[in-house]
């Protein structure tokens, strides 16, 4: 136990000082340099520190988690994740680049003509991403709290301290390349354990075909039909069949992810710092490549963490562990609270059960499941010391970008943009920093309270976007005569009706207590859960708009010829020009 | 009609064929055919749940940069590389 402290404080202190002095040989000069990088960063750069950006502690920690309680149900996540960049490098990233501003709302200032159109886009920006950063700070406290063996609050304290210092001093530059650090520490500590996990199961070390594969076991059973097996005979629903409440709702799901990952700002705002309309597509593909790698092998672990939790507790069927033999990580995250056992029926014995009357795990906190995989699985100190680390950069990497995008969404749109237009470059980026002080400030003191797994909380930061910024966008490079009144009313409808119908649920800004659902189901419209109402939400958006574009009349000829522009990749202004 | 806009109809046609196929591996064989196609076997994958959580991310992979090239030709016919 002491070895395994010493090297995941050797592995969490070495990852953080190479990621300040990153931070500090990059620091930024300029507000080019805080917002864009300064234009010149290559696709492939950019593409792993979009991965980074935008794998969070949703992607490492929990979702393999969720994968592997949900099984074929957690395919949304998959999905929903990965198909929103085909949607990006085709309806958004090439255009946006060749219009070249600093921010999403900048763009949506151009083009919709009006200051009011702009503030509504930061609006729905600091919401989606604010809900965001939540899921972080969830994230990066369950790994502190574990690993470093601290209080959840103190371990939310470290991670906002850390990201406080290097995305204030970097800005845009210093954390696109602390980025490609995290990204390497990630993707390393992701599928080391799972490379492992895999021999160890199957004799193939490439976990993607070793989910497909017999088990090493030499019975020559799949080790998906084992699974299969094993969580039916506990009376839990089929793992590669269970369907995440009806197809309806997986459609729906998986189609707000998709968009919401077109819409989510800090990931667009990746797109403005390369340099040629080709490198934005190409830039999609690379980010997509360096996402794959961990999401591809997301399944497996998933799969492989469910099979190897049942076996430890019910090694064959109906000889259950006994409480007092449990293994070392079981007792440690008792400790923590996320893993509770109480014995039921007094035999000393675990009895894990889908009954809810019987079952005496009785709390298994989802978000646990990656960070506990290799321990269950015996691997080597050195491998759980690693995956703390890449938990903390995914966690670390993400809460940068969002505080990036909400704090250039203030200090540039709404300060430098609408307020005090003749701001100085000096105090912008002054102010830039201080709103990002206030904004870590805000996101930890929401971090003590989220509203539910940190998978689960990301999802809902998707619907947010999906259903106000995805639509506004695409509609202004696809259709020339949009107008800036119909953009408005569907962006306004569009988040409206969603946070409608997840506060309702949740609660106002997910404060506890103050929901208001009455007596309705929280998916009482045809069975569509909170999480994946993004894409009823931008549903509206686009029907909205459309239906004012006939009442109010279309955009004047300058946008229109704009719009022209834009779709024309031609000479690019760098992103610098104003 | 004008060379510009005869290039925003063909990146419309492109964009068109790929967001098809990009909806039919992922909502067609992930979801909507996931029952008929878990019949079939892929070594131990049941079909449909392999093209939910493994095949559609390649089929997005190969048509992001499918896409990215056949745009790159595009902007040399009509001359509008940046």
């Amino acid at each position: 136990m002491d070895e395994l402290k010493l090297y995941t404080y050797i592995a969490v202190f070495s990852t953080f000082a190479l990621y300040f002095a990153i931070a500090w040989w990059a620091r930024a000069g300029s507000t080019s340099d805080f917002y864009v990088a300064g234009g010149g960063v290559t696709p492939l750069q950019n593409g792993m520190a979009i991965g980074a950006d935008w794998m969070s502690a949703a992607s490492f920690i929990s979702m393999a988690g969720l994968i592997a309680f949900l099984g074929y149900g957690g395919s949304v996540f998959l999905m929903g994740w990965t198909g929103g960049y085909v949607l990006l490098a085709m309806l958004l990233a090439p255009y946006m680049r060749k219009h070249g501003k600093f921010t999403v709302p900048e763009f949506i200032f151009d083009r919709y003509y009006s200051k009011t159109a702009r503030i509504v886009a930061v609006a729905c920006l600091i919401i989606a991403s604010l809900t965001y950063i939540i899921g972080q700070m969830k994230g990066v406290g369950v790994a502190f709290s574990r690993f470093l063996e601290v209080d959840y609050g103190l371990g939310l304290g470290i991670g906002m301290f850390v990201v406080w210092v290097y995305a204030v001093l970097g800005g845009m530059k210093g954390i696109t390349y602390t980025q490609i650090a995290q990204y390497v520490v990630m993707i390393f500590a992701y599928t080391i354990p799972a490379v492992f996990i895999s021999l160890q199961l199957t004799g193939n070390p490439i976990p993607q075909l070793g989910l497909g594969s017999t088990l090493a076991d030499g019975s020559g059973v799949y080790l998906l039909d084992k699974l299969d097996m094993v969580v039916t005979d506990l009376g839990f629903k089929e793992y590669t069949t269970d369907n995440l409440g009806g197809t309806l709702n997986m459609f729906a799901y998986t189609m707000s992810l998709m968009i919401g990952t077109a819409g989510l700002p800090h990931v667009i705002m990746r797109f403005f710092t390369v340099p040629s309309v080709q490198a934005a597509r190409s830039s999609a593909g690379y980010a997509l490549v360096c996402i794959a790698l961990l999401y591809t092998v997301a399944p497996a672990v998933g799969a492989m963490a469910r099979l190897n939790l049942m076996q430890t507790i019910e090694p064959v069927a109906g000889q259950n562990l006994e409480y007092a033999e449990r293994p070392q990580w079981f007792k440690d995250w008792e400790t923590t609270g996320l893993l509770q056992f109480e014995d039921k029926n007094g035999d000393g014995k675990i009895q894990y059960t889908a009954d809810a009357t019987t079952n005496e795990m009785v709390k298994v906190d989802r978000d646990i499941m990656v960070l506990a995989n290799p321990a269950i699985a015996n691997l080597p100190n050195w491998v759980i010391a690693l995956v703390a680390a890449g938990g903390l950069a995914a966690a670390l990497s993400t809460a940068a970008g969002l505080l990036l995008a909400i704090s250039s969404s203030i200090s540039h749109d709404l300060m430098k943009g609408v307020l005090t237009p003749d701001m100085s470059e000096k105090s912008e980026l002054f102010a830039g920093r201080v709103v990002m002080t206030i904004a870590i400030l805000i996101s930890g003191y929401l971090g003590l309270n989220p509203p539910g797994f940190a998978a689960g909380t990301v999802a809902l930061a998707f619907g947010l976007a999906a259903s106000s910024i995805f639509p506004a966008l695409m509609m202004g490079i696809f259709s020339r005569k949009m107008s800036g009144k119909a953009a408005v009313a569907g962006m306004c409808a569009g988040i409206g009706v969603t946070m409608l119908y997840v506060f309702q649920h949740k609660g106002i800004m997910f404060i506890p207590g103050t929901s208001f659902l009455g007596d309705m189901g929280p998916d009482w419209f045809f069975g569509i859960s909170p999480n994946a109402f993004g894409a009823v939400g931008a549903l509206v958006n686009f029907g909205v708009a459309f239906i004012v574009l006939q009442f109010t009349g279309p955009a004047p000829a300058h946008i229109v010829a704009m719009v022209e522009n834009m779709r024309i990749p031609g000479a690019v202004s760098a992103a610098h020009d104003h | 009609m004008e060379n510009k806009e005869k290039y925003w109809q063909e990146n419309l046609r492109l964009i068109f064929i790929c967001l098809a196929i990009w909806f039919f591996v992922s909502f067609g064989l992930g979801l909507l055919l996931v029952e008929p196609l878990n019949e079939f076997r892929l070594g131990g994958y049941k079909l449909g749940f392999w093209f939910a959580q493994q095949g559609s991310i390649y089929a997005f992979l190969g048509l992001i940069f499918w896409y990215g090239a056949k745009m790159n030709k595009l902007d040399k016919k009509y001359d509008v590389e940046s």
